[in-house]
């Protein structure tokens, strides 16, 4: 049989490792827990950004809310679920808007088009860039990549159109016959 | 024992070339560990692990089998389904239904004499560190990503330095449609799973607008019904993907939307694909990856010739899409891989009647440690977080409780990352006075 301890042996001697383990029974934190908290403590939120968690044990589970101060939708208050499964991060955590908004690439079930929380995502990319990429969102919404048809087509045809009708929807109102949530913070 | 000596067919011709590659020194052998005259003694006492009885199972359990292995154990929570039956070339069709470790065991004891098979039908996760640290060598043959990070966790740490049983290197296979990998970890010293987890292709996904907005192919359609439609109009409370009629659901739906855009070519048996996610599987690179991974298991267990792992290459990629192309490399280990990067190190001396503060302070203390705005958790706890602000709010009057307060227990692990070291999670293991 193999001896690999004689080999760690030998590593630990030309690497001068000081490490050390000892046995009994251990509760270890699991991989996909363990870089959601490297993740969470490298997280800069700016002033427009906030999260709660509504069960603080789990991490993995958690709300976040986004106040653009500048671009189309300031003023407005969003917040998002994201769920993150312990296949993390080989799989991209599972992010969903909670409230029903007039946005091109959000869709009335708060289903959002970012190509890093689908198509685009990689193991190497974090919790950070998630949350940079729902920021942009609103700061540059994109009519190429509708979720929300309608207000692709607002926004394509009809800038300034687009933008009132942002105003009205986030106020609570109608548009295009559709009834949207009040967000003004 | 030379092949003139046995009728070929008997019992001992089966053990006749594998005897000549475990009692003579070859080209390749290292003469300070190769010892001829002990390795089939050595190994008929040797327990090993199979993970996994389906198309790389029923393999590698074969193969183990007549590699001279004894004494073999296998997990699996599947029972045998009828499509199994074109390449899990253990099960019959009387088998249907039963479990997948049971049968298959019981088929190899049947057709090789002389090895025990020990069946457990159950989920890897129902035995703890105890169940295996019984093995020397853990053979994987998976499908899925998450088991085999679970396992390679375990492995990784039970790894105790001052116990040499402790190591159990694991050999891991996969298979994906034409293409696979056989790899060896040595838990601690080379690169592991999860350090290799990018070369793992996350599945490949359509945009959700390409789905809402301009499906192309019939994939499209079955996605969309399974993404956005299911959501939408929630028929079933919870999406069950072996309920004929959640799938018959989403088939008609994706159907109709099929219809709209004159795409062809939705089907049942497309919907059934799509949602669960089914590579075919193809019997042909099952057995060259499950030859592959027991090939590795021989080479470890007798030392006749080098092995995956050491001293260099420790993955072998394997295509055969195109002809066939296999490469092998070294895989480098991460210093910041979270399992493998940070072995948990001894925490002496902690009194429980410490608060947390008086914990991290302790720490702030440690040489190798010098932490300075430490974020802890334990396995299912938030101790104490520094970011983001809310939920440092939220742990914050933990700090004035103290460790049994906040049911930490003697041996516990406790998981701690500091900005001020991005790339690396500090693993503690609580000792108490
Ligand atoms: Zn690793």
């Amino acid at each position: 049989m193999l001896k690999i301890w004689s080999m760690k042996k030998e590593q630990q001697k030309a690497e001068n490792a000081d490490s050390a383990a000892t046995g009994g029974k251990k509760k270890k934190v699991t991989a996909a827990q363990l870089r959601v908290q490297k993740d969470l403590s490298e997280l800069s939120l700016g002033s427009t950004m906030s999260t709660e968690f509504p069960d603080p044990d789990n991490i993995l589970s958690f709300i976040l809310y986004i106040e653009p101060d500048e671009g189309m939708y300031k003023g407005g208050r969003f917040s998002f679920t994201f769920n993150i499964t312990p296949s993390f991060p080989h799989e991209p955590p599972k992010v969903q808007c909670r409230e029903k908004i007039y946005h091109p690439n959000i869709d009335l079930e708060g289903k959002v088009c970012l190509n890093i929380l689908r198509e685009d995502w990689k193991p190497v990319l974090n919790l950070n860039a998630v949350i940079v990429g729902l920021q942009f969102l609103f700061l540059e919404p994109n009519a190429s990549d509708p979720l929300n048809k309608e207000a692709a087509e607002d926004l394509r045809n009809n800038r300034e159109g687009f933008k009132r009708n942002v105003r009205q929807a986030m106020a609570g109102g109608t548009v295009r016959g559709e009834t949207y949530e009040r967000v003004l913070a | 024992m030379t092949s003139d000596e046995v009728y070929p067919g008997s019992e001992p011709a089966r053990w006749v070339y594998l005897d000549r590659i475990r009692t003579r020194p070859g080209p390749f052998t290292n003469p300070d560990v190769f010892d001829g005259s002990a390795v089939a003694k050595a190994m008929e006492s040797m327990k090993v692990l199979v993970i996994g009885a389906g198309g790389l199972g029923c393999e590698i359990l074969k193969n183990l089998a007549l590699s001279g292995f004894k004494d073999i154990h296998v997990i699996d929570m599947d029972t045998i389904d009828i499509s199994n039956l074109n390449r899990q070339f253990l099960f019959r069709q009387a088998d249907v239904g039963k479990f997948k470790a049971e049968v298959a065991a019981a088929f190899v004891e049947k057709r090789v004499k002389g090895v025990k098979i020990t069946p457990h039908n159950c989920k890897i996760q129902n035995f703890d560190e105890d169940f295996y640290m019984q093995f020397q060598l853990v053979v994987c043959g998976l499908d899925s990503i998450e088991a085999r990070r679970w396992i390679n966790a375990t492995l990784v740490n039970m790894v105790d330095e001052d116990v040499e049983d402790s190591y159990k290197p694991l050999i891991d296979g996969g298979t994906e449609g034409f293409k696979g990998q056989a790899r060896v970890i040595l838990p601690t010293v080379t690169s592991c799973i999860e350090c290799q987890l990018d070369m793992h292709a996350p599945r490949a996904a359509v945009p959700l607008c390409t789905l809402a907005s301009i499906p192309r192919q019939p994939e499209h359609c079955i996605e969309w019904a399974h993404v956005i439609a299911w959501d939408k109009e929630k028929p079933f409370p919870t999406l069950d993907k072996d309920d004929p009629e959640h799938i018959t659901w989403l088939y008609q739906k994706a159907l109709a939307r099929a219809r709209e855009f004159n795409i062809p070519g939705v089907t049942y048996s497309l919907t059934q694909g799509v949602v669960k996610n089914i590579i075919p599987a193809i019997a042909a690179t099952n057995s060259v990856i499950a030859a592959a991974c027991c090939n590795e298991a021989l080479k470890i267990a007798s030392n006749c010739a080098p092995f995956l792992g050491f001293p260099d290459d420790n993955y072998m990629m394997y295509s055969g899409n195109d002809s066939i192309y296999t490469y092998t490399f070294k895989h480098e280990r991460k210093d910041d891989c979270p399992v493998c990067g940070q072995q948990a190190r001894p925490l002496p001396n902690v009194d429980p009647a410490w608060t947390l503060r008086e914990l991290l302070d302790s720490l702030a203390e440690r040489p190798e440690a010098q932490l300075k705005k430490p974020s802890v958790r334990a396995e299912g706890k938030t101790l104490y977080m520094q970011s983001p602000p809310g939920l440092e709010a939220q742990t914050r009057p933990n700090l004035d409780k103290t460790l049994t307060e906040l049911g930490l227990v003697d041996g516990q692990e406790i998981a701690v990352t500091d900005p001020a070291f991005a790339t690396v999670t500090f693993k503690f293991r609580l000792r108490f006075k």
